[in-house]
């Protein structure tokens, strides 16, 4: 009798401490929620309002001259328009070329048998976590040599050999294609390049969709090769014109304008995000660790 | 024996679909590597119109970046702000992880503040920077919020404090990182054995309890994962802080990381001091990646 009392009291206790521990989760989630969101939504306030209004100190409402500022500074000296046009294409190419040609590393080494199979797979992994900036060097006299200075190939096709997006295909692979699939297509006579373009490369559409969201914005935010790379104005892409824009003079610039030209460069990649965040956040875990 | 050669003639293609990965590879990574370690022995630079080299000089440019106090500063510095933003960062990835994971809590709304904390991962890091700067300027709208509620008597100047810029630098990392850190350490706690758990509570465990003995000894490997991933990643910081003070690393280049450095030296043409620091900096990735690739590849084997 004595223990059920005690059993229902540590209960009791247990479900008040349960109380409180989720209202501590909520109060630090609303807390780290606000950390994220604060600074968009003070952005968002600050591209709607002109020069003048800035300079008297900050409201929490939006003004009216969102549209006003984005004209100015299109009109003005910095290439904005062509820039966004330039980071466009960049990621596009970038994210198409890799997501495809990773995806055809990954067949190569889950639907065959061949001698240097387990090096190369090797090979890959061990390479995976070098950063392109260490041979930077090499990589600018290179394209110096090959006049492809000044130009976006070679922001484009190095993305061809990406090995994290192996990794992640090759694992999608393990996960989802059978290797007899591969077999009746022999079977009914397709041939190896038509088998991978029509039957796998379809069945990885899901795993590639993830990829080429990550790559188009791994290549539209990307700052520090493209500023090394490309010279002319007209060529440069957004992150470029943004460092630009900081070592202008600043404080006699268009408060209005650079608000409305960091709005551009983040906002587009956030309203993408919103809109496909299930498959993104999903998409982490399996290209880092699982299992 | 028809038979045979057929499979001999579809393994080739496994060689085929490999041609395009390992041409880019080798053009755009291996030469580049190459000729960065073959540059680093060698003097070249520009002073004033006069170009200087190359001259074959040994191991000079290494002695160079390590005797000049270049090196150890801009590491310390890198590693500084690295540290800064990495422990709030593991502190608040595991609590959250933590809680997202924990059946008992049931808490809702899971998936929009997921959403959330991941979100800054994906903004472009020199826009955010930028904003940053903008908003912690002497007349900008922090001072101006802070001045209003009455905090400070005059507007502080973050950019010209040597720990207000660390600072923000770490602070930026922290937010733009702790999503991505949450998600992978979920999918870690998610692996536990959960009748674990249960045993535990039977026992009469306590939820803090329940983490310091089982979740954190268990999740050790993931978080020596996350740990160095970051540390790699942190080695190569240079977006924000290059943005945030113009490329300067100021005040008195407290702020200046190893890549601002490296990218200070490929503008100004100094391929010399550039290649000794890029081996240098291959060096230390390149065991750190070691350490990651034996655990994806322990993975890979399991």
């Amino acid at each position: 009798m004595a223990d059920n009392v005690s059993k229902m009291a540590g209960q009791d206790e247990n479900r008040a401490s349960v109380h409180a521990r989720r209202l501590i989760a909520y109060i630090v989630l609303v807390l780290v929620s606000f950390l994220c969101l604060f600074w968009f939504y003070v952005l968002f306030i600050n591209a709607s309002r002109s020069n003048s209004e800035l300079t008297r100190g900050f409201t929490a409402i939006p003004s009216t001259h969102l549209l006003e500022n984005w004209i100015n500074l299109k009109n003005g000296t910095l290439p904005i328009f062509s820039g966004i046009i330039n980071s466009l294409f960049v990621a596009l190419a970038s994210a198409v070329l890799s997501t495809y040609f990773s995806t055809m590393t990954a067949y190569a080494i889950h639907a065959y048998d061949f001698k240097l199979k387990k090096f190369m797979f090797t090979f890959i992994l061990a390479v995976m976590m070098i950063p392109t900036q260490v041979t930077a060097l090499g990589f600018l006299q290179l394209i110096d040599k090959m006049k492809l200075d000044d130009s976006f190939v070679p922001l484009i096709v190095p993305a061809v050999a990406a090995p994290a997006v192996f990794f992640y295909m090759k694992q999608y692979m393990d996960a989802t294609l059978p290797l007899s699939l591969v077999e009746a297509a022999r079977i009914d006579g397709s041939g190896e390049f038509r088998t991978f373009n029509q039957i796998v490369v379809p069945l990885m559409k899901p795993a590639i969709a993830v990829q080429a969201i990550f790559c188009f914005v791994t290549s539209w935010n990307n700052y520090f090769t493209p500023a090394l790379v490309l010279h002319t104005d007209t060529k440069k892409t957004l992150p470029i014109l943004i460092a630009q824009l900081r070592s202008a003079d600043w404080l006699k610039f268009d408060m209005g304008q650079v608000y409305v030209m960091i709005a551009f460069s983040i906002f587009p990649v956030i309203v993408v995000y919103l809109l496909l965040s299930r498959y993104i956040v999903g998409g982490v875990t399996l290209g880092g660790v699982k299992g | 024996m028809k038979k045979r050669s057929k499979v001999v003639s579809y393994n080739k293609w496994g060689y085929i679909f490999l041609i395009p990965f390992v041409v880019v590879y080798l053009v755009f990574q291996m030469i580049p590597l190459v000729t960065t370690v073959y540059n680093s022995f060698f003097e070249n630079y520009r002073s004033g119109l006069k170009q200087i080299g190359p001259t074959f000089i040994g191991v000079q440019n290494y002695i160079t970046i390590i005797s000049n106090g270049d090196l150890p500063t801009y590491f310390k510095n890198t590693m500084i702000m690295w540290i800064m933003g990495f422990i709030p960062q593991i502190v608040l990835s595991l609590l959250l992880g933590a809680w997202f994971t924990d059946p008992s809590l049931r808490l809702k709304c899971q998936g929009f503040f997921k959403t959330v904390i991941y979100m800054p991962n994906l903004i472009m890091a020199s826009a955010f920077s930028m904003l940053f700067f903008t908003l912690f300027a002497d007349g900008g709208p922090i001072n101006s919020m802070l001045l209003n509620m009455g905090l400070i008597a005059e507007p502080y100047k973050f950019m010209s404090h040597i720990w207000s810029v660390r600072s923000l630098v770490a602070f930026m990392n922290c937010v733009m990182w702790f999503g991505n850190t949450t998600i992978l350490l979920m999918a870690g706690m998610m692996g536990i054995d959960p009748s674990l758990f249960e045993a535990a509570q039977v026992d009469g465990a306590t939820a803090t309890q329940i983490f310091y003995k089982i979740t954190l000894p268990l999740l050790r490997p993931i978080l020596i994962f996350v740990m160095i991933t970051s540390l790699i990643g942190g080695l190569q910081m240079f977006d924000v802080p290059q943005i945030l003070t113009n490329g300067s690393g100021d005040p008195m280049r407290s702020s200046m990381t190893l890549i601002m450095y490296l990218n200070k030296h490929l503008f100004s043409k100094n391929y010399g001091l550039a290649g000794a620091l890029s081996v240098f900096m291959f060096i230390i990735t390149g065991i750190l990646s070691l350490i990651v690739f034996k655990f994806t590849a322990q993975k890979e084997t399991k």
